[in-house]
């Protein structure tokens, strides 16, 4: 009995995880510009990879893999708003414009 | 009876046909992206599909060390990520090109066309 929870908790974090990567890389093809993609491929990109990382841990039913997959995830949840701060903070000071559609730009005068 | 590996099997296989579509996706941004901060922050979606893709092939093969594999393969993509940023920074300004625009400075034009990337 205890197999199957652990197995249909761990398929449901699969397709949840890919569901999740996959609506960040259709966000990477459809969003406008530069910024309104970094938004869609550090959150659900994030989000979608650490899902299969814990479901990798969870199945293994083992704490110290567990372990390892949780912390993985910690360090995705962390380094992912770093990277993409400092390469959105690079590349609006390097000049790239929002795209048409932006209703204005808080950080122009800077 | 549907035994527990059944189940996992199906899933894990769902979730490498979804993951595949979502690489090709990605993929084709890296190579169409107009400018260069769009590639790089692909490239960077690219490695997190990759750890996705890793973790999947964990379940899929039993061998927990895939685990460790891709938590380093997400510490080099975050340090990648950050160089590229770096580099992005250090070229300098896009607008102003350093023979021709110095002489308007900055102007505020909004130039809708990324001619250089």
């Amino acid at each position: 009995m205890m197999d199957y929870v652990v197995a249909a908790v761990t398929a449901l974090l699969l397709i949840a995880g890919a569901l999740f990567a996959l609506s960040a890389a259709i966000g990477l093809v459809r969003l406008p510009d530069l910024y309104t993609r970094m938004h869609s491929a550090s959150k659900a990109g994030t989000v979608g990879s650490g899902l299969l990382l814990f479901a990798a841990g969870l199945y293994s039913e083992d704490p110290m893999i567990l372990a390892r997959a949780l912390a993985g995830f910690i360090f995705f949840l962390l380094t992912a708003p770093v990277s993409a701060h400092l390469l959105a903070r690079a590349a609006h000071r390097s000049g790239y414009d929002l795209g048409d559609i932006s209703v204005r730009d808080d950080m122009a005068k800077r | 009876m549907i035994t527990p590996a059944a189940i996992i099997t199906a899933a894990s296989s769902g979730a490498l046909v979804i993951l595949g579509l979502a690489l090709l996706l990605t993929v084709w941004r890296v190579i169409a992206g107009p400018t260069l901060p769009d590639r790089i922050l692909a490239l960077d979606m690219l490695t997190g599909i990759a750890i996705g893709f890793i973790a999947v092939i964990a379940i899929k093969t039993g061998f927990s060390l895939y685990i460790d594999i891709a938590i380093s393969l997400g510490l080099v993509g975050f340090l990648a990520t950050v160089a590229f940023a770096r580099f992005v920074l250090s070229r300098g300004s896009i607008k102003s090109p350093p023979s021709a625009a110095a002489a308007k400075g900055k102007a505020k034009k909004r130039r809708t066309g990324r001619k250089r990337q």
